[in-house]
């Protein structure tokens, strides 16, 4: 209990030195507020921003717009990605199917492929949310191939010396013994698809928190980016905490056996 | 004790056991109605058998002709070094692998696969940590569809039966080594199989956990008449278990024993260890010591 304390006390002690470093650096004047906005002005923009919004839409609707396109790519690799990852690491012939492709996908830089999305699916929703999708996908394929076959042979043995068909082993055992890896894969996943959802709202975009930041960046309203950066942290910070309390709650017996 | 009072013993086994059976009938709706137990019936019989791996160096021979028969109701320690083969041979009952050569049948038919009629204890019991106890030890009943109503009776008596009743609503990680073998052992008990296949399920266990898992073991042998194939490299842990022992040389594994021995019995009718410090089981300890050793 003790040490939890400890630890927490540091976590905030980084942050508030992470701020004070911030205010104090502003304060010298000896940056100007291009390089780095003082706390001040990022607030002031923050408090502008969401009640004038910028060019156009509110700062709930650019935070909203992000948060959909993420929200809905991330729901479509959670239903897709898992199934296929599982049925992959249990069926060595689906994962003599499937591993070359994503093998082959997964190191290009999401931008390289980004055009050929456009030019198959259009400048609108529907490319960006491809471009979530496939990056999403493969962290959370491969993590799920890897739960699978580190699963104890025992296990599956154990299952059908007691009367478990294939089925039954695959619900029952391979998909909860590999809950810890699907999570892994999740949670990696989630990091990846906000990395890259910047780069889906560089092209064609008019609302969303990457394409509030680019756009700025352009006028080089740098309180504005600052803003923006700040609180794509925050709520990475906040969906992959929500990921992992979902974790523990379904996970429970995590480094317990 | 003679072989004669030693008959009689297992005869009353099969007393308990045919009492038991009527209760199974009406419990377990995939009862197949078996024939009543005859004294001596054959369950298994291994015949021939030869296992070998192939490797880089050719094929390296595991196990070489192997024949022996399990009787209803015995208790066979099989014994043998590390090395010897003897995990194999349980693999191959149990079907997890299929022998290079020889045939091994169950009630006449060959085994090619693996089914719940061979219930098999691990040396590290695979228990499945998201499920509480109770579910791990239904498992089996669950998976084969058996009404809920009859297995959760079921699962209550095996508990009570291993000792573990108070458990039944405590999660895997929360019980120590023993405890986890124990659901393991009921486990595969509930499913009322034709054998129980251990495979040294003890060693990884202190010294007194393992005194009172062999004294459960056997009491649950005696009570259920169960047919039970044990495999160890503890002499003493045979000696004081098995009704037969078969040793095997080391590598690759051949039969090189194959003895009845009583002291299991002796155990139950005396009530105390004290057989441990007996001539007669020095006797054994020692002959069998060497053969494994040799």
């Amino acid at each position: 209990m003790r040490r939890k304390r400890t630890e927490r006390f540091l976590t905030i002690a980084t942050v508030v030195f992470v701020l004070i470093f911030w205010i104090a650096i502003t304060a010298t004047g000896y940056f100007s507020e291009t390089i780095i906005p003082s706390p001040q002005s990022v607030w002031e923009s923050l408090l502008e921003v969401s009640q004038n919004g910028y060019k156009g839409h509110t700062l709930l609707e650019h935070l909203g717009t992000s948060m959909q396109r993420l929200v809905i790519a991330y729901l479509l690799v959670v239903v897709t990605a898992v199934p296929l990852g599982l049925l992959s690491g249990y069926n060595s012939k689906i994962r003599a199917i499937l591993e070359p492709l994503v093998e082959f996908y997964r190191p290009l830089p999401p931008l390289a492929y980004y055009t050929i999305l456009v030019l198959w699916m259009g400048i609108d929703e529907s490319s960006k949310l491809a471009l979530l999708y496939l990056a999403g996908f493969s962290p959370v394929y491969i993590a799920c191939v890897a739960g699978v076959l580190r699963i104890n042979e025992d296990y599956i043995n154990g299952a059908k010396t007691l009367g478990a068909t294939k089925t039954q082993i695959f619900f029952y055992v391979v998909l909860p013994a590999a809950l810890t890896d699907i999570f892994t894969g999740l949670r990696t996943a989630l990091g990846v698809e906000y990395t890259t959802l910047v780069a889906a709202e560089m092209v064609a975009a008019t609302a969303g928190l990457g394409w509030l930041v680019l756009d700025a960046s352009n006028y080089l309203r740098s309180d504005v980016v600052f803003m923006g950066v700040i609180i794509m942290g925050i709520t990475g910070v906040l969906l992959d905490w929500m990921v992992r309390l979902a974790e523990e709650r379904i996970v429970h017996w995590k480094g317990k056996d | 004790m003679t072989g004669a009072t030693m008959f009689s013993k297992i005869a009353n086994l099969y007393k308990k056991l045919a009492k038991k059976d009527e209760l199974i009938t009406v419990e377990n709706v995939n009862y197949r109605g078996e024939e009543p137990v005859v004294e001596g019936e054959e369950l298994i019989s291994i015949h021939g058998v030869n296992l070998s791996y192939s490797s880089k160096n050719g094929s390296i021979k595991a196990l070489e002709n192997i024949s022996f028969n399990i009787y209803r109701g015995e208790f066979i320690c099989v014994l043998g070094p590390s090395g010897c083969g003897k995990s194999t041979l349980l693999k191959i009952l149990a079907g997890f692998i299929r022998p290079t050569a020889g045939t091994v049948k169950l009630s006449g038919t060959e085994i090619t696969g693996i089914d719940w009629h061979r219930g098999v204890v691990f040396q590290h019991p695979p228990l499945y940590s998201w499920f509480s106890v109770r579910d791990n030890v239904a498992f089996g009943p669950w998976m084969r569809k058996i009404p809920k109503s009859i297995y959760r009776q079921q699962t209550d008596e095996f508990l009570r039966k291993v000792h573990l009743a108070e458990f039944a609503d405590k999660k895997i990680y929360e019980l120590s080594g023993g405890m986890k073998q124990r659901v393991s052992i009921a486990r595969a008990l509930i499913n009322d199989p034709e054998i129980l296949l251990m495979d040294e399920p003890f060693s990884a266990l202190d010294a007194l956990t393992r005194e009172d898992m062999q004294n459960m073991t056997r009491d649950i042998w005696q009570d259920t008449g169960k047919t039970i194939f044990f495999i160890t490299h503890d002499v003493e842990e045979a000696l004081l278990l098995a009704s037969r022992i078969i040793v095997l040389s080391h590598h690759p594994g051949r039969i090189i024993d194959d003895i009845s021995v009583d002291f299991s019995l002796q155990m139950t009718e005396k009530n105390g260890g004290d057989i441990k410090f007996t001539p007669e089981f020095y006797k054994y300890r020692e002959k069998l010591l060497r053969l494994v050793n040799s």
